[in-house]
């Protein structure tokens, strides 16, 4: 079977699973399976297949199962998100059109080759400062939860940290495959621009208090720098450079303080500031080994008040987790994983330095955000807000996520085609 | 670069192999602490997803509580009513979201939300889950009497105090009132109404499980059983009554709970409790010392929480209190043995307790435990559990609890309790008014059992802040009940 035919079976699959997910969420709302389940499936079907079509099109030699993996997540945020509240699953579905539209056009306007973004590495690293300082501005900026992360034009609001981080991994992609050698010699004038860059996106992701983005970056840099250089030391330095910071960061910020003693002791705070990843663990426990099923979890008091704040984006996971339990939530992880390992795959066949830079900095970007809000959903780590990929709700962040995807495809494409051309060429 | 990618895939693997474990050891390891925890919320909502069993009175028709359904945030959730009010309110208690539960909703709640071990109930359960459909909890059968318990109320009205009813062969609490009671339907939106103080009482709290109070004469029937079976006297020991008893080389003077002069003269022992002439029992307590007195009152159920079916600390120990605090004399020097016999002392005891010496007295002195929840059944009509009567043990011979018996009967025939006669029906009581320290203020209490020859009912009233005397305030409370339960 062809690449493109594998990747429909694999969408055949997830339709199925979509339609299986919306008819439980609506029997346990309405206690009958109406034609808006269905209805809900068959229109995540017929938007994958526009996907699949612009894939066929554009990236025939393409990893097949990449799409049908994210389709099967962002299916599962949106069931669930439905589960919560119908409204913002409406929402929801609206973005992924963005986002599905947002894929097509990546895949079309890069379609013959990508490489050439290599050449724009710092206006990329530029606009994606630009873009993280956009929500700092008075009159756009909007300050949510404490940390400055969305941006307010007309009547949508988003948040540029999500395509930035993309745009981040390109710059990073370009100038790490030009000055690989010289960087792994260690020369410190070699650093400059890549650390005036990256030092500035850092700085103003840590002036908006966005700590889950600066752990992440930071991460995506260490992780490219090291496959770059091959020097493990730059990422061991890196780490203790990480540790130190962040000692220095807990003594200043006080919000890093009360997230450390929070994660640390969170029964102690559970009236306050403990609260949310109190009931969050409740809510993951409750859902035991089997789950509660779709839409039968608790998530409201006996008043109707909302148990977890942000339920249904930072803490998306646990509120899958109490549905379907740890047989389900082991599966998406599991889906996660496969995910990943599809995306290192890319990055292995793939040809040259730029491809392999920006396979393995998407995918273990990709990786990296799932640990950071997961693992501190589940108290593995201090918990900092951020989008679980593809799951949770927002729009920035799926259309972000597709682009993504869009951008492992193409590598994908590329390096299969040409192993394909130098096996045929071989007389 | 192909080995740093690989290893690089190898961290991303391992940081959601982390993911993998962390679930599981929430879902899987912690998950029981977790559902534990006290502030779980999400126990608390699921709580309420349950229907949680009906409970029946006696009759089997009068509901004492029910569920309504509501839906929540998409949720079916059932919240407790409670049709009749304020009629057995401190058995039944309540299962409130705000203000967790109390009564039998919060001792009972394994069998009411289904939750029990029983094994055909678990497995109903765990069918219920599979199906997804709401968990049946299962109902309680009390042994309750609507009819005396609405009668004990409005006979109590405008008091504070209790009364308790128990059939003595089984010791089943027939009636169970603390006056004032309250609406348990207004605990969870109304509490400062429910537990406003009704003329200067608390509603809330259980008087007749859980209320102390000073015995008075009524503890007189203990003694008599403590002296009989001492061997020491007889229903014939004939005694002195000079109108005051020595104590300490001072004389105490009768109270003014007995009938009749001031001072009796030559009298036997029956005609001592007839008329509560404290001056006998002085001297009787002196004889028997302090301490065995009070070892006879263990095998009646002192110095032990009342069994019965309601959370502990809503029931209270009866026996001697020093500042307080339960205690039991190490010697015969800390506790005046005169006074004790007599019901004074620092005694304080529970309307239960007395309606157990009463019904023990009535059962020949075979104490039997009492009980309130007669049967528990499955939501498919099934008995998951029958209560089985219960002796606890002997507390005074049977030829003895005989005469203490014909004691009791006198009292009511031509003594204190005359109030307490009723036509054609052989009653025996035993009157009781402590004093409280404020002057022409009493505790007054009745104890009694009717028909004599066969024992059906066995009744305690204590009354609060009494001009009166037991014969006059509590007497006619108690044949009201004892009527209400025999006719």
């Amino acid at each position: 079977m062809s690449y493109r035919n594998r990747e429909l079976a694999n969408l055949f699959v997830v339709a199925i699973i979509t339609g299986l997910g919306f008819a439980s969420v609506y029997i346990a709302r309405q206690e009958v399976v109406s034609t808006g389940s269905l209805s809900y499936a068959l229109f995540f079907f017929a938007l994958y297949l526009a996907a699949h079509a612009a894939a066929r099109v554009t990236v025939p030699q393409a990893d097949p199962y990449l799409l049908p993996m994210a389709a099967l997540l962002t299916a599962v945020g949106v069931t669930e998100i439905y589960r919560l509240d119908p409204g913002n699953a409406f929402r929801q579905g609206l973005w992924i059109v963005v986002g599905v539209a947002a894929f097509a056009g990546t895949l079309l306007a890069l379609r013959h080759d990508y490489r050439r973004l290599e050449s724009y590495k710092y206006l990329f690293g530029l606009t994606a400062v630009g873009l993280l300082f956009l929500p700092a501005l008075p009159v756009i900026g909007e300050r949510i939860n404490g940390a400055r992360l969305w941006v307010h034009v007309g009547g949508i609001q988003f948040q540029p940290g999500e395509l930035a981080k993309i745009m981040l991994i390109v710059f990073l992609a370009g100038y790490l495959r030009e000055k690989r050698e010289v960087l792994a010699q260690g020369r410190l004038k070699d650093f400059g621009p890549l650390l005036a860059i990256w030092g500035a996106a850092m700085l103003v992701i840590v002036e908006t208090n966005d700590l889950g983005s600066a752990l992440l970056y930071y991460g995506i840099f260490l992780a490219m720098l090291y496959v770059a250089t091959a020097r493990a030391w730059y990422a061991a330095a890196g780490l203790a450079l990480f540790l130190g910071g962040s000692a220095l960061l807990y003594h200043a910020v006080p919000r890093v303080q009360e997230r450390v003693s929070i994660w640390i002791d969170p029964w102690s705070h559970a009236h306050t500031s403990g609260y949310q990843i109190t009931q969050s663990l409740y809510s993951i426990g409750n859902g035991g080994f089997a789950g509660k099923g779709l839409g039968k979890g608790v998530f409201a008091t006996t008043n109707g008040h909302d148990l977890i704040p942000q339920l249904n984006t930072d803490f998306i996971y646990s509120a899958l987790a109490q549905e379907l339990g740890l047989v389900g939530s082991a599966a998406l992880l599991l889906v996660y994983m496969l995910f990943c390992l599809r995306g290192f795959r890319i990055a292995l066949l793939a040809q040259d330095g730029f491809s392999k830079l920006l396979a393995v900095g998407l995918t273990f970007g990709f990786a990296l955000q799932t640990f950071i809000i997961v693992g501190g959903v589940l108290r593995l780590i201090p918990l900092t807000g951020i989008t679980l990929p593809f799951v949770s709700y927002g729009g920035s962040s799926v259309v972000a996520n597709f682009v993504l995807l869009a951008g492992l495809l193409l590598v994908s494409h590329r390096a299969n085609s040409v192993s394909q051309i130098s096996m045929e060429g071989r007389p | 670069m192909n080995r740093q990618i690989t290893r690089m895939a190898v961290v991303g693997i391992v940081l959601l192999g982390a993911l993998v474990v962390g679930t599981t050891y929430w879902q899987a390891w912690a998950a029981s602490g977790l559902a534990d925890r006290q502030d779980n919320s999400i126990q608390r909502v699921a709580e309420f997803s349950v229907k949680r069993g009906k409970i029946f009175a006696a009759d089997g028709k009068t509901v004492l509580a029910d569920n309504v359904r509501r839906k929540v945030a998409s949720q079916k959730l059932y919240f407790r009513r409670y049709p009749q009010r304020g009629l057995a309110a401190h058995i039944v208690g309540y299962s409130t979201q705000v203000r967790s539960r109390a009564g039998l909703e919060a001792s009972e709640n394994d069998f009411l939300t289904g939750s029990n071990t029983n094994l055909s109930t678990v497995l109903d359960t765990a069918l219920d889950k599979l199906r997804g459909t709401t968990i049946k909890g299962n109902d309680l059968h009390l042994t309750l009497r609507p009819g005396a318990q609405r009668i004990a109320l409005n006979a109590l009205g405008g008091k504070c105090g209790a009364a308790v009813a128990i059939e003595p062969r089984t010791g089943r609490l027939l009636v169970s009132v603390s006056s004032p009671t309250y609406d348990p339907n207004l605990i969870e939106g109304h509490y400062n109404l429910a537990t406003r103080p009704k003329f200067g009482c608390s509603p809330l709290f259980n008087r007749a499980e859980a209320g102390l109070y000073i015995p008075g004469s009524a503890f007189k029937v203990v003694t008599a059983s403590a002296a009989l079976d001492s061997g020491k006297f007889t229903i014939d020991s004939t005694f002195n009554d000079p109108g005051f008893c020595i104590e300490y080389g001072k004389p105490v003077s009768n109270y003014a709970d007995q009938s009749g002069p001031e001072r009796f003269g030559h009298v036997n022992f029956l005609q001592a409790m007839e008329h509560s002439i404290n001056a006998v029992f002085c001297e009787i307590g002196k004889a028997l010392g302090a301490r065995p007195i009070l070892e006879h009152a263990k095998h009646f159920g002192f110095y032990s929480v009342p069994p019965l079916e309601t959370p502990v600390n809503e029931r209270a120990i009866s026996g001697l209190y020093n500042k307080g605090k339960l205690f039991f004399p190490k010697n015969d020097f800390q506790v005046d043995p005169g006074r004790l016999a007599f019901g004074q002392e620092r005694l304080q005891v529970t309307p239960i307790q007395m309606g157990m010496v009463a019904a023990t007295i009535a059962n020949g002195g075979l104490v039997m435990r009492p009980y309130v929840v007669e049967r528990v059944v499955a939501p498919d009509g099934s008995t998951v559990v029958k209560t089985r009567p219960d002796a606890l043990g002997r507390a005074v011979s049977a030829n003895h609890a005989a005469d203490v018996a014909k004691m009791m009967e006198a009292v009511v025939q031509g003594g204190t309790g005359t109030a307490a006669q009723i036509s054609g029906i052989r009653v025996a009581g035993k009157t009781g008014t402590a004093e409280t320290g404020v002057n022409h203020v009493n505790t007054t209490w009745f104890i009694c059992f009717a028909p004599v020859d066969n024992p059906r009912v066995a009744v305690a009233v204590v009354l609060e802040h009494q001009h009166g005397t037991g014969g006059t305030t509590a007497a006619p409370i108690a044949k009201a009940i004892m009527e209400a339960l025999i006719r």
